[in-house]
């Protein structure tokens, strides 16, 4: 795990997350980082090989309902919230070329 | 006495009697926070109007006089739990302007039990950071000095219960946001077990840690609110169908025969001397009042905050990808609708909540799961089965909830892992599942700030928890302190 961190690349993280950081802001998470995976690191002293990943802590598994008819959220009131909106629709960027 | 001082359950008594109404009630703390929050900064958003309006309706309707759990009493609402009809911005620009469309299931059980949403309080942007310094609106005072931070990231609800500007406050907590700043600003804070409350219609930051909970005056107050809170909900799958229990006729019951786990963990060389006094005075009282104390071990303790920071910043990477300009919240325009995603999320987004999302995003990616996601998911159940070891030899575990009292502004904003440090105490807590509270314990000399008691206890066992800490309080004048504003 050290050793990774020095070829942690921030602008492809970046990239993945679709979240643009300027070079400052790159510099400054790069050092920081660096620092926060240097100290969680630490994980590396314990033997998990025979350990259960934990994903939560609540005792359900496989909740399930009816697939049933409910009523919804009205559709003008949510559209209210869009940044861009024509008749019932969001308005995005032109996907397909 | 003026009406905003009284606890729920003081005020309660008056309103069933008929000798307080729902609007006086809201009068009242409408005047105290025009007179107080213009120095604290609690509130990000109240509309006196809408909320006179609703004590009027529950006035009119006899609610307050017919038993009903909270009738007439004014709740606040931490801003990332949504009210129809109310702004919920997470303290984000990114969701500046934005209004919910539907009731969270916690404000519905908050509205049937006869409660006015009274308005939004501050906090860290989507509940991430200690201090409530990382919200896009400015940050919330400590009113016990205007100096220091009120704790995050639930730091304006903390606040505002703590200066008598609400009688209780909405909070969630995923490494401490509820504890931490009840600590600091001398309130009860209390993170319920995970499953026990509803989490429909909060934004989530980590799904499988966020807890929602209350700030309160005293533990009894607590227990009433958790009596309204707690449940099973269909629109919730994580929410456990267990029965809920009456906590407040339980509080009573004494400590007699009780065993209190001490983690040796917590109790460290280099700890601040006032809390490590304060704690073990509280240690020392409840031995008085009959309790037994037992030594446990927690021995995975050093390794929580790493796991968290791993766990913590995966999920929320995850959960906050629906931030991207699309169906709500502010979009900035792009090249084609990739730039449009980056552009929106660079701008909306501040410096904490990029940072964990670049964490997040790395210990999730193709090469770097294993060695960091899931090495911290099997580590975070190494400190899940300390707890269940140590549950055995005890009903509770009594530790501090905060390795230091409240902190300057400004002090920590520079250096990330330093801020991380200081949910210590309380971040395992959650990895495990488990429910606690932080309760008033002493105060710091000079300065002069609240120390906080952490109580914890099994999963779904808050009424032993409530029940120390209500027999801890009641034995103690500390809960009676307030703020010189």
């Amino acid at each position: 795990m050290a050793e990774d961190t020095n070829k942690f690349d921030v602008s492809y993280v970046a990239y993945l997350a679709r979240m643009h950081l300027t070079d400052a802001e790159k510099e400054k998470i790069s050092a920081q980082l660096k620092d926060i995976l240097a100290y969680v690191a630490k994980l590396n002293e314990l033997d998990v090989s025979h350990v259960e990943p934990t994903a939560h802590a609540t005792p359900l598994s496989n909740v399930f309902r009816k697939d049933e008819v409910q009523p919804s959220i009205d559709r003008e009131k949510i559209l209210k919230n869009a940044p861009e909106q024509v008749r019932d629709l969001f308005i995005v960027p032109k996907i397909v070329e | 006495m003026s009406l905003h001082t009284l606890t729920i359950h003081e005020l309660r008594e008056k309103l069933q009697r008929g000798n307080v109404s729902a609007r006086e009630a809201t009068q009242a703390l409408l005047d105290r926070i025009q007179a107080v929050d213009g120095k604290l900064k609690a509130y990000l958003w109240l509309n006196a109007e809408d909320a006179l309006a609703q004590a009027d309706t529950i006035d009119r309707g006899g609610v307050a006089r017919n038993g009903k759990l909270l009738g007439g009493v004014p709740i606040a609402i931490k801003d990332i739990l949504s009210v129809d009809g109310q702004p919920c911005t997470c303290a984000s620009k990114i969701l500046k302007g934005h209004t919910s469309v539907y009731d969270a299931s916690v404000v519905q059980r908050l509205r049937d039990a006869g409660a006015i949403l009274l308005g939004r309080t501050n906090m860290d942007e989507f509940a991430m950071g200690s201090s409530t310094e990382n919200s896009s609106w400015g940050v919330t005072r400590n009113p016990w000095d205007l100096e220091r931070i009120p704790g995050g990231s639930s730091g304006g609800s903390a606040a505002a219960v703590a200066a008598d500007e609400a009688f209780a406050a909405l909070g969630t907590d995923t490494g401490g946001s509820i504890r931490q700043p009840a600590a600091l600003c001398g309130c009860v804070g209390l993170k319920p077990t995970y499953g026990r409350v509803s989490r429909y219609g909060l934004v989530a930051f980590a799904s499988s840690l966020d807890q929602i909970g209350p700030f309160t005056k005293d533990v009894a107050d607590s227990a009433l609110m958790l009596r309204v809170l707690a449940g099973h909900d269909r629109r919730d799958s994580t929410s456990v169908p267990q029965s809920v229990p009456d906590y407040t006729t339980t509080l009573g019951a004494g400590v007699k025969g009780l065993r209190i786990g001490l983690p040796k963990e917590y109790f460290i060389d280099g700890m601040d001397r006032e809390i490590d006094a304060a704690v073990r005075a509280a240690i020392k009282k409840l031995q008085n009042l009959g309790a037994e104390v037992v030594e446990i071990s927690l021995p995975h303790t050093d390794y929580a905050v790493a796991v968290y920071y791993l766990i913590a910043t995966a999920e929320a990477s995850a959960n906050l990808a629906r931030f991207d300009g699309v169906r709500y919240g502010a979009r900035v325009a792009g090249e084609d609708v990739i730039d449009m995603y980056g552009k929106t999320r660079g701008a909306g987004f501040g410096p904490e909540v990029k940072r964990r999302i670049i964490l997040g995003t790395y210990a999730l990616s193709a090469g770097y799961y294993d060695a960091y996601y899931l090495r911290a998911q099997k580590v975070r159940t190494l400190i899940r089965q300390d707890f269940e070891k140590a549950f055995e030899r005890c009903d509770v575990i009594l530790t501090p909830t905060s390795p230091e009292a409240a902190f300057r502004i400004g002090e920590k904003t520079d250096d990330p892992l330093k801020m991380y440090l200081s949910d210590i105490f309380t971040i395992s807590v959650n990895l495990a599942g488990i429910c606690g509270v932080s309760l008033p314990c002493g105060f710091t000399k000079s300065p002069r700030l609240p120390i906080g008691l952490q109580v914890l206890g099994k999963p779904f066992d808050e009424e032993n928890v409530l029940r120390v800490a209500h027999t801890y309080e009641q034995a103690t004048e500390w809960h009676k302190q307030r703020p010189p504003l």
